[in-house]
Order: structure tokens, then C-alpha cells, then sequence
């Protein structure tokens, strides 16, 4: 894990520091059908002023990983069997609720994808802001106003004091997502969880949302785990990728790295599939099959069943996550012959 | 074949607004479709992009003779589906039909897909007599690339691209000519998503099928399409081939959504020229006077406000655009990434 944590491979003079490391989670989720492992041993970190994308198609595990970082994974059904989930060299998985709420904010926040769902539709959006300065940093009704109208100011949202007593229905969902970003920034996080914060949006209000975010990070020097599927989203913002598959980290690179020469598989045929602006006319290369059932999935490599390289081996031999130098890791067995055809 | 399937002319479709329970008044119109013409071609597929709340699915509805228009008219061969009924209305229906969004909602969860996709058949008896429904049931299962021997199972039992494979089968259950797609891969991952839409594109080049493909990714709509059409609050903007649109686009908010789309390339992140639009699309309630892009366009002038810019093809363009300003703009990046 260490030799892999060397930082600034871009030299871009950011501060040092492993904010958050998550090591061997391992998660499942036990049903009354059966248990589902849904998280099989996922190792990623992220450094402040960094973007981490964590890329995955549905059921892959991206966002109950970080739903255990938040703490907020729902027992039953979800339930940690191994592994830490480290905060400033902390393991959070040890630490009290009380201790846990603490860091909730303050050191970690999160944004949800579905804004219309992670906003009370009771309250003002204002007063849910304002909410944490009160309870948090004990101030005033009046302050905590004042501050919350700033914080909806720095989001953008136009004539920020007449919308702190809209209520969220009132918005539209564009600047829902800009007060989201607001309530989670409130508290000056030091790492900041993006859960598909622009999926449910349109193009252009994606790209506006998208800009926010990667200006207010660069102000603050926040970490951040972007979780999405969408692969454009991410060569534009991210600086590191970490793809998962079946509940792993198959692969983790830079992100240039990854899209010029990807080292797994299951990488390079999400980089085929998907329909671009420049070529028409040829048939898609897909993925063949499905993606597994957690509850079983296949021995050896979970993608062996959906692979045009797979051998014998695949079938037998969980590859691990091998590190191939510069940053770059992959569990393939076959990672080397990936990297270095031409 | 150049013979237009469908034709629409001035399309109209506003809903009404209504305040009180009792005494209802009506206090405005949305004005989800407002004024929109194109033709489909035999064999083609137009692609129709545009955001949320531009009008695409409400044009959908109203293609599928869901809802009446409150003016204008889709013509089918030349016959007003607005006007058919009874047996003329049923014989029409089976040459237009329409596979949803979403393959969670739009089967039936306790139907079998056996009496989800054989359902059309008895509506439509004429085309396949009862002995060998089953048996069209499994072909057409085998078409749409599932197990014909899954016959019996229950929608909960299919993934979401299986879901929408079951969907296109119904679809094409009665050999219709013309398929409406209302964003028939937007709820599915990419890799399945890549699998479904080769499956429209191999089922197009077997039965000669045209679709209207509705979509707000433009990505996928260059894929699939022959021409595109882009729609902005309940109108069409700029209509031309694919090439014309996505190469040469002409109107200012063509040109923004396209910059928009995130490429999948890093290597062009410095090079990539958004143009970023100020606040969100007005309420189709009171759309802005004039063209309705105006309050969020760069070049917006006076003559804006006043005048509805129609949708013509200007000087220097070889297509049609409806901005008065309309002209051509390198979207750079959206073509040169390796």
C-alpha cells in the first residue's frame, strides 16, 4: 500500500498528506435470499487537492464503499467483515457514533445524487444550511442565516437571500444540486464525497455543476471521491481513476494512463462501448454477457465469464491487484501483456 | 426510398393549468410542443435531442396518438392519425409503436413475458392466429438475443438491458414500420447499453424499420441517427444530417450542447472550449417573447425579443437553423480525440 502512496508523480506541489484510506473492506449484505458480497476487499486513498473517480457500472459497490466511509450503510443488511476505513491514520470503523458524528461534515461530507430525495422537502432550503452552523458551531438563528445565505452565494445561486426561505421543491434541479453542494461544504470538509452528483442532470447544467465543484475544490484544497459511470465526466475532472467491478478494484490509474492504455480487461471494453462523438457507423464493441450475481460470483476472476482474454487460470486464480509502477495497479492476469501491446 | 412515412406539420401540444378544485380555472398553458415539423423517411432514423422539458417525449405521445394535438397534424402516409378511429385507428396503431424508457416500469411484473410480448397479438389477431402465438412469442425472443426458453418467467427475473430487450420485442411483435424510441438506453450501464442499441441498429437493417430515436445523449443519437433534430422549450431548433449538426452546427445552443458533452479522452482537457451557459431553461408556462433561447444566448440582440427567428436554411449554412444569427462554430475537440 505505501510504495504505491508516493504523491505528487505530477509534482504539483500539493500538500502532503493520505487523508483518507480506505484498506481490505470487505461488505456484504445478508438477505433473506442469501448472502450478497458486495464489497470484496476495496483498497483506495485520496490526498487533499485530489480527485479520485471511482468508475463502475450499477452493482459494482462504488457507492456502498462510500456509504461505509460515511458510516451511513444500513445494518441489516450491510454488515463489515474485514478491513479499515482510515481517517488522518484513524480507523473510523473503531470509533464511537459520537466520534464518528464528529467527522461527519466537518471532515468528510457527501453529496447525493438525487437531490429531490436528500433534501427534507419540509424545511426551507436555508434553514436545512443554517441547521449545521447552529448545531455545530453554536451559533446564532441570525448568524447562522447570514452564513447560509454566503454559502448559497458561493454556489451561485442568483439572488441568494430571497432563495434561503425557498423551499426545495421551489428550486429547479440544477440549483438543488448547487444547494446540496452548499449544505455539504458548510462545514469546511476536508474531503468531500460526490455520489453521481450530476446523472439526474442535463448536459449543460452538468458541465455548470462540474466547474463548481472543481472551483471550490482548488479553493480548498479538498479531497475528493467522485463516484460516476460516466467515463466522460471523468477524463474531464479526475486526476486518479479506481475502476470496480463485482465489489473489487480492478484496476487504478492515472488518468491518462488509464484511458490511453488501459491494463484490464473490463477497462478497455467500457472505453469501447461507449458510443463517441467521432466515429458513426461501426458496430459498438460491447461487453459480452452480464455483469455477476453477487451471491455468486464465479470463482477465480469475477469478469472470466464476460472476457475475450480469459484462460484457464481466470477460472481458477483470483488475480490480485498487482502494482505495474508509476501509480498504476490491475488485477489481471494477464495485466503485463495489456500494457505493453502496441 | 425516399417516400416520407410520417409527416408532421405545425404541431401543436399545450396543457392546460388549472387553479381551484371546484371552480377550475385555467391560468396558463404549458407549452410543452409548440410548433414542430419534420418528415420521417422510410427506413431512417431521426434523432431527436434536446433537454429536459424541451417537449421530446410530449412529441412522442402525441406521434404514438396518445394525446390529441391542440393544433397541427401528424400525418401517417398521408392519412391524419388524429382523425382515425375505431378499426382504421387499431390498424394504424400496429404500424407505429413505441419501446419506453424505463424497463422497470413499463412491463407488467406479474405478467409472464410470454403474455407480455404475445399481448399485442390479441389485439391485433390477424397476425398471428392463436395455435401459433408461442411460437412467434420465441422467435421473437430469439431476435432480441433472450433465451426463447425463458418464455415463462416474470420481468423481476430479467436484468434491466434484458428488460429492455423485452421491451423491443413487443415492439416489433406486430411488424410495425415505424418504432418511437422515448430514451430507450438512458437507464441502462454502458456496456449494456452498447449491446441494446446494436440490437436496434441489426433489427433496423433486417426489417427496414424506421425510428424516431428520442434521446438527450447526444453521443448515443450521433450513433444511431441519420438526421437529428434538436429541440429547445417546445421547439425544433436546427434540424440536418448528422454530419450537418454535429460537424456544422449553426445555432448557438446546438453548439453549447455539444460543447457540454464530456469527451472520453483527457488528452483534450485543455483544449476544449465549453461554452457555458447562464442559468436554466425558463418555464415552457411563459416562454421568453421572440426566439426562447435569447435569455441565455451570447449573441442575443434586440431583433431577438421581438421576432421568432423560423427555422430556414441561412446564408452560409446548408441546413436549416431558427436563429437569426445563425452561423458555423468550431466545437473543437468533439472530433479530433484519438
Amino acid at each position: 500500500m505505501s510504495e504505491q502512496s508516493a504523491p505528487g508523480a505530477d509534482g504539483s506541489g500539493r500538500p502532503s498528506g493520505r487523508l483518507l484510506e480506505v484498506d481490505g473492506l470487505r461488505v456484504e449484505f445478508r438477505t433473506r435470499d442469501g448472502v450478497a458480497k458486495v464489497i470484496n476487499g476495496v483498497t483506495y486513498h485520496v490526498d487533499a487537492g485530489e480527485t479520485l473517480a471511482v468508475l463502475g457500472e450499477s452493482g459494482s459497490g462504488k457507492s456502498v464503499t462510500a456509504q461505509t466511509i460515511m458510516g451511513i450503510l444500513d445494518t441489516p443488511p450491510g454488515f463489515v467483515t474485514a478491513g479499515q476505513v482510515r481517517f488522518h491514520g484513524k480507523d473510523m470503523l473503531k470509533m464511537s457514533p459520537e466520534q464518528r458524528r464528529r467527522i461527519r461534515g466537518e471532515g468528510i461530507a457527501m453529496i447525493f445524487q438525487d437531490s429531490l430525495s436528500a433534501l427534507n422537502p419540509v424545511f426551507t432550503v436555508g434553514f436545512q444550511i443554517a441547521e449545521q452552523f447552529r448545531i455545530r458551531r453554536g451559533m446564532s438563528r441570525s448568524d447562522a442565516k447570514k452564513r447560509a445565505i454566503e454559502m448559497l452565494d458561493q454556489v451561485k445561486i442568483p439572488n441568494a437571500k430571497g432563495r434561503y426561505s425557498n423551499y426545495p421543491h421551489q428550486f429547479s434541479g440544477g440549483m438543488r444540486q448547487r444547494a446540496m453542494i452548499a449544505m455539504s461544504l458548510a462545514l469546511d470538509p476536508e474531503v468531500l464525497i460526490a455520489d453521481e452528483p450530476t446523472t439526474a442532470l442535463d448536459v449543460t447544467v452538468q458541465a455548470q455543476i462540474m466547474d463548481l465543484l472543481g472551483e471550490l475544490q482548488r479553493e480548498r484544497q479538498m479531497g475528493m471521491i467522485l463516484i460516476t459511470h460516466d467515463l466522460g465526466v471523468v477524463a474531464d475532472v479526475a486526476d486518479r481513476i479506481a475502476v470496480m467491478y463485482a465489489g473489487r478494484i480492478v484496476e487504478e490509474a492515472d488518468v491518462y494512463d488509464l484511458y490511453a492504455k488501459p491494463a484490464h480487461p473490463y477497462t478497455l471494453g467500457l472505453l469501447n462501448s461507449i458510443p463517441r462523438m467521432d466515429e458513426k457507423g461501426q458496430e459498438l464493441r460491447t461487453i459480452k454477457g452480464l455483469p455477476p450475481n453477487l451471491m455468486n460470483i464465479p470463482p477465480g476472476c469475477a469478469f472470466n465469464p464476460r472476457c475475450p482474454m480469459a484462460q484457464p487460470v481466470c477460472r481458477e486464480k483470483v488475480p490480485p491487484l498487482l502494482q505495474l509502477g508509476r501509480g498504476r495497479a490491475s488485477a489481471c492476469h494477464f495485466a503485463e501483456e495489456l500494457v505493453n501491446r502496441d | 426510398m425516399t417516400e416520407n412515412i410520417i409527416e408532421v406539420r405545425d404541431l401543436v401540444k399545450h396543457y392546460p393549468v388549472t387553479r381551484g378544485v371546484v371552480f377550475k380555472k385555467t391560468i396558463g398553458h404549458v407549452k410543452a410542443v409548440d410548433g414542430v415539423s419534420f418528415e420521417l423517411k422510410a427506413g431512417e432514423t431521426l434523432g431527436v435531442v434536446g433537454e429536459s422539458g424541451c417537449g421530446k417525449s410530449t412529441l412522442a405521445r402525441v406521434l404514438m396518438n396518445l394525446e390529441k394535438p391542440t393544433a397541427g397534424q401528424v400525418l401517417y402516409k398521408g392519412q391524419d392519425i388524429s382523425k382515425l378511429s375505431g378499426g382504421a385507428l387499431r390498424r394504424l396503431r400496429r404500424q407505429i409503436q413505441l419501446v419506453m424508457q424505463d424497463p422497470y416500469t413499463s412491463l407488467n411484473p406479474r405478467m409472464t413475458v410470454g403474455d407480455l410480448i404475445g399481448e399485442p397479438f390479441e389485439i391485433h389477431p390477424e397476425v398471428a392466429p392463436k395455435r401459433s402465438r408461442r411460437d412467434k412469442v420465441k422467435e421473437l425472443l430469439d431476435l432480441v438475443g433472450l433465451n426463447p426458453e425463458h418464455i415463462n418467467r416474470y420481468p423481476h427475473q430479467f436484468s434491466g438491458g434484458q428488460r429492455q430487450r423485452i421491451g423491443i420485442a413487443r415492439a416489433l411483435a406486430l411488424r410495425p414500420e415505424v418504432i418511437v424510441c422515448d430514451e430507450p438506453v438512458s437507464a441502462l450501464d454502458v456496456s449494456i447499453q452498447a449491446q441494446v442499441m446494436n440490437l436496434l441498429e441489426k433489427l433496423q437493417a433486417e426489417f427496414g424499420l424506421s425510428y424516431v430515436f428520442i434521446a438527450h445523449d447526444l453521443s448515443v443519437v450521433r450513433h444511431l441517427s441519420d438526421r437529428v433534430a434538436v429541440m429547445y422549450l417546445g421547439k425544433m431548433v436546427e434540424v440536418g444530417t448528422e454530419d450537418e449538426i454535429y460537424e456544422r452546427p449553426t445555432h448557438p445552443y446546438t453548439q453549447a450542447l455539444l460543447s457540454a458533452v464530456p469527451v472520453p479522452d483527457p488528452t483534450v482537457r485543455e483544449s476544449k472550449a465549453i461554452i457555458r451557459l447562464q442559468g436554466d431553461v425558463p418555464s415552457p408556462v411563459s416562454p421568453p417573447s421572440g426566439c426562447r433561447f435569447r435569455t441565455r444566448c451570447w449573441k442575443a440582440q434586440d431583433v431577438c425579443a421581438q421576432e421568432v427567428p423560423l427555422l430556414q436554411i441561412r446564408r452560409g449554412s446548408d441546413h436549416p437553423s431558427a436563429c437569426h444569427f445563425a452561423e458555423k462554430r468550431e466545437i473543437v475537440a468533439t472530433h479530433e480525440a484519438a
